[in-house]
């Protein structure tokens, strides 16, 4: 019998995880992978504690939560491709024009 | 049982995650993301969610790694240009700040109290339907125009004249 | 209630609120851009100049109807339209109070109090202050009084005026003052009455100041305003204790509630004493007594016919009106009514001995008005309000006579003030001289003239009422001697003797226009005539005037022990040797006056350099301005330097520019945070995270 900690735990380490990847890698694509595993890390719970409440919420969350990461990525991408055609790079580290 | 495939499907999500997260060439992320994907909707199905399962197969694995894999074809950097890992004061510190923040939630998950019946059929494609349909409904369309805007976001980013 | 005429009472300040409007839009569209024109300014507003000025026409139609379309040099249609308008709407207004008053005449005496309720105005909690309007016998008094010497007055200022270039203003300052006076007299609540002391104030100001260009002028007006600012601070208090006292503002609640208030203790002497001396610190301030007198001497800095009308006609007796009004409350408090009289007479003595020394015209009878005003006070304090309301009236007629009579020789004589460079001037002004003099045999005391019989009615009182003394007798009618001392030396030096005028002056010497010998012969007729409505008993009359008051001031007799509104009884033969003594020393002073200046006329000269230590004390004023100066006004100004130094400058200015001068270095540290690395902003949300989940695992952890 699982106990609803484990799931939690198990959402907290995959978004950890994720987080890792967020803040310590410089390539944009795998970033945003990341950002895809820890939205996947937030899912588990929402869909954990959803079905032991009985309350179909969690699982209507989890699913707004895949069409915000649908759309994420695809404005990400586009993005991407738009900042690679102009400077070549996919190095986050370059990216300082946001300093004035 | 249950127990079993949860420590089997968690544990693979959780390799393939590290894996994600740690390649050096972007492709092999986006396989290992398709392992932590499906691992995933394994534990959906172990709670029941049958239809979240369903499309987080189809419309995760099967739409948004695939755009991934389509983007890393299109620019296609080559593997000496890809950028050099270094590990920085920040980076460092990010990484130990993640894992605080996994040791505090492990801690908080430990403290939650819950039901310990599983009440299952809420998972179902019937009753996420007829949630989305009804009480969800406003929320529902509203995602729709979300994705409409991306759509146009991401086709004017692509836009050569950009 | 049916009142007929009564009912129409509020067009009496209406009328001139009207003029206020009327002539303002004038002074506004029409003045003021020709104004500019003739200055070589732009006309305001520029693009959309409004059309009576014609000049977007390429070419002027004869029949251009345009008011400001003829020649710079040529006087405007307008100021012929003001000059009918402002005096038209104050005579407008004197019919409508005389109406009023002849109807109010009409009933039983015991009804005389009309009160006309047009609005609530400031409503809050208990607290009630209507705009309204209360005619009695008293306000009757002041209404034709103001309404009456206003009109002619403003007659005489359409001629006295005509040089000036601001005409309109000139008028709207001077109607807006009517409308202020009116409120102040017709109002039936001391709030209200508040309303108009204050609007008199500011015209008051606004008249000194009239022409602002001349320094002397500007500061006269500061002067005045700031002065009466201490006096109003009083009033205003007054009327605070007042409400909390009596529970209401209204002059009917207020007196009607006094004796059940006394029976029950709340209203104790002392609280009567309180509120009594604050409103007396306003009247002090308004009419011009010690010790808030110096700003009416240099009120003569203003038009001269705004010194008649406001200065020492009108609005420099509210104070008086006021008193009298407020009478019930005072006779509460005798200690308060010694205040008064003591004021009063000190007042009285005190600017009659400066009144010696003025070489300007104007300044004299700005002292004369100073101690006329310190008798009716005087009055007041010895429990004879009605002998000082009627003092009040006859000193309208004669001193409005006075200033305007001076007027016309200022304005004969091109703008000349200064009596030492007159002289022989009743040749040239025949009619000045004989309206002028006759006003002055009024204001000595002469028998048979208005002077004569309020002055001596006054006198009268002081000594033999209850709340006189023989001191206060002897010091009025010292006074009374100095009066007439100095009067006439002012009709010698201006009008006898040989001529000291500038030859270039006295080519130009006219008698004055119709419109202002015709209000000065009328104001000569009220000034002999004026007193006759209030003949005493002893004199074979029957005091009409005071017959008329007695409603008003029933409650004197009422209010107790004192039978201050009877005069006759001591003893008559007592009454005329006293009014024989007045009407002596009146006639010694005279005397004097026509020895010192007609007979020896180098002996004043002698006197001065005889005794230089006293002739420089009161020429000088007694040095008041220079004591203030010196004690109050230096001390205030070093004050705000202090607080401009070290309160404003060091502690408001370190305070906005602290936090300035903070948030900009802080800014210049935080900056260096927003470097545009990416990853450094995600670890900061990171950190943020981390700290979030950090807090409530300890909340979670300590409950």
């Amino acid at each position: 019998m699982i106990e609803p900690p484990a799931y939690l735990l198990l959402s907290a380490i995959l978004f950890g995880i994720g987080v890792v990847g967020v803040v310590a890698r410089r390539n944009i694509l795998i970033i945003l992978m990341s950002v895809e595993v820890m939205l996947n890390g937030v899912n588990v719970a929402f869909v954990a504690v959803g079905s032991y409440l009985g309350d179909a919420t969690g699982g209507i969350f989890a699913f707004m939560v895949m069409t915000v990461a649908a759309a994420e990525a695809a404005v990400g991408l586009a993005l991407l491709i738009a900042l690679y055609r102009i400077r070549e790079t996919i190095d986050i580290t370059e990216l300082k024009v946001l300093k004035w | 049982m249950e127990a079993l495939f949860f420590i089997l499907f968690g544990a693979i999500a959780v390799g393939g995650a590290v894996m994600v997260v740690t390649r050096r060439h972007p492709m092999v992320s986006a396989l290992y993301l398709i392992l932590t994907l499906f691992a995933v909707a394994a534990l959906f199905v172990l709670r029941h969610a049958h239809f979240l399962a369903a499309i987080q197969v189809i419309i995760y694995a099967g739409a948004v790694v695939v755009l991934f894999i389509f983007v890393i074809m299109l620019i296609n950097v080559p593997e000496s240009r890809l950028p050099v890992e270094r590990a920085t004061i920040v980076r460092v510190a990010g990484v130990i700040a993640a894992g605080l923040l996994i040791l505090e939630s492990a801690v908080l998950a430990r403290r939650f109290a819950m039901p310990k019946a599983p009440v299952s059929g809420v998972g179902t494609v019937e009753a996420v339907g007829r949630a989305l349909f009804t009480d969800y409904l406003l929320a529902f369309e509203v995602t729709s125009v979300l994705l409409l805007a991306a759509v146009i976001g991401a086709i004017a980013l692509s836009n050569k004249k950009l | 209630m049916v009142s007929g005429v009564l009912d129409y009472l509020w067009l009496v300040p209406a009328f001139p609120l009207l003029g206020v409007i009327l002539n303002g839009v004038l002074a506004l569209i029409a003045e003021r851009p020709f104004l500019l024109k003739e200055a070589g300014l732009p006309p305001p507003g520029g693009s959309h100049g409004h059309p009576s000025r014609g000049n977007s026409h390429a070419t002027e139609a004869p029949g251009s109807h345009g008011s400001g379309a003829s020649g710079p040099h040529s006087a405007p249609v307008y100021r012929n339209v003001v000059a009918f308008l402002a005096p038209g709407a104050v005579g407008a207004s004197f019919v409508v109070a005389l109406l009023c008053v002849l109807s109010l005449a009409a009933r039983p005496p015991e009804g005389r109090t009309f009160v006309q309720i047009l609005f609530p105005w400031i409503q809050s909690g208990s607290f009630l202050a209507p705009v309204g309007f209360q005619l009695d016998p008293l306000s009757s008094v002041m209404a034709l009084v103001v309404t009456g010497v206003g009109f002619l007055i403003h007659v005489y200022s359409v001629g006295y005026m005509s040089h000036e270039r601001a005409f309109a203003r000139y008028f709207v300052y001077l109607n807006l003052f009517m409308f202020a006076m009116l409120m102040l007299v017709l109002a039936n609540n001391y709030l209200l009455m508040f309303v108009g002391w204050e609007g008199v104030g500011l015209c008051s100001y606004l008249l000194i100041g009239y022409w602002y260009e001349k320094q002397s002028a500007s500061d006269a007006g500061k002067k005045a305003f700031i002065v009466n600012r201490i006096g109003d601070f009083g009033f205003l208090l007054g009327v605070f204790l007042i409400f909390w006292t009596f529970g209401s503002v209204s002059f009917t609640d207020v007196f009607a509630r006094i004796p059940l208030l006394r029976d029950s203790g709340v209203l104790t002497a002392g609280m009567a004493t309180a509120i009594t001396l604050l409103l007396f610190l306003g009247a002090t301030g308004k009419s011009a007594q010690i010790p808030l007198y110096v700003w009416l001497p240099d009120a003569m800095e203003g038009p001269t016919p705004v010194s008649a009308l406001i200065h020492a006609a009108t609005m420099v007796t509210a104070g008086v009106y006021m008193v009298a009004r407020s009478s019930a409350l005072f006779l509460l408090s005798p200690d308060a009514m010694s205040v008064v009289a003591v004021i009063g007479a000190a007042t009285a003595i005190f600017s009659a001995t400066i009144g010696i020394c003025q070489t300007d015209i104007k300044r004299v009878l700005a002292y004369s008005t100073v101690s006329q005003l310190g008798y009716m006070f005087l009055a007041c304090g010895v429990g004879a309000f009605a002998a000082g309301i009627f003092h009040l009236m006859t000193h309208a007629f004669f001193k409005a006579l006075l200033f305007l009579g001076s007027g016309s020789v200022i304005h004969a004589l091109s703008g000349e003030q200064d009596m030492r460079k007159m002289g022989g001037v009743r040749r040239y002004l025949p009619v000045t001289f004989v309206t002028m003099f006759a006003a002055t045999l009024a204001i000595s005391g002469i028998p048979g003239l208005s002077g004569f019989f309020s002055k001596d009615e006054i006198l009268w009182q002081s000594f033999s009422s209850p709340h006189g003394s023989p001191a206060l007798w002897f010091v009025g009618a010292l006074a009374a001697g100095i009066t007439a001392f100095y009067m006439f030396r002012l009709v010698f030096l201006t009008f006898y003797g040989g001529s000291r005028m500038d030859p270039e002056v006295e080519k130009h010497v006219h008698e004055s226009p119709w419109t202002m010998t015709v209000p000065l012969s009328i104001l000569a007729v009220l000034s002999v005539a004026g007193g006759w409505v209030g003949i005493p008993a002893s004199l074979g009359g029957d005091n009409r005037f005071e017959e008329w008051l007695a409603p008003v001031f029933r409650s004197v007799a009422a209010a107790g022990a004192h039978g201050a509104a009877t005069g006759a009884h001591p003893s008559v033969s007592l009454e005329f040797g006293l009014m024989g003594i007045s009407v002596g020393v009146a006639l010694a002073g005279i005397g004097i006056a026509y020895f010192l200046y007609r007979l020896r006329t180098s002996k004043p000269a002698e006197i001065a350099r005889r005794v230089p230590a006293l002739y420089d004390l009161v020429y000088h004023k007694y040095y008041v301005d220079e004591i203030y100066e010196w004690a109050v006004v230096r001390r205030v100004v070093d004050g705000s330097v202090w607080l401009w130094q070290m309160f404003d400058a060091l502690f408001i200015d370190g305070i906005v520019n602290g936090i300035a001068d903070g948030v900009r270095s802080a800014g210049d540290r935080v900056r260096r945070l927003q470097a545009g690395i990416v990853g450094g902003y995600a670890f900061s949300l990171l950190a943020g995270a981390v700290l979030l989940v950090g807090y409530i695992l300890y909340r979670s952890m300590v409950p």
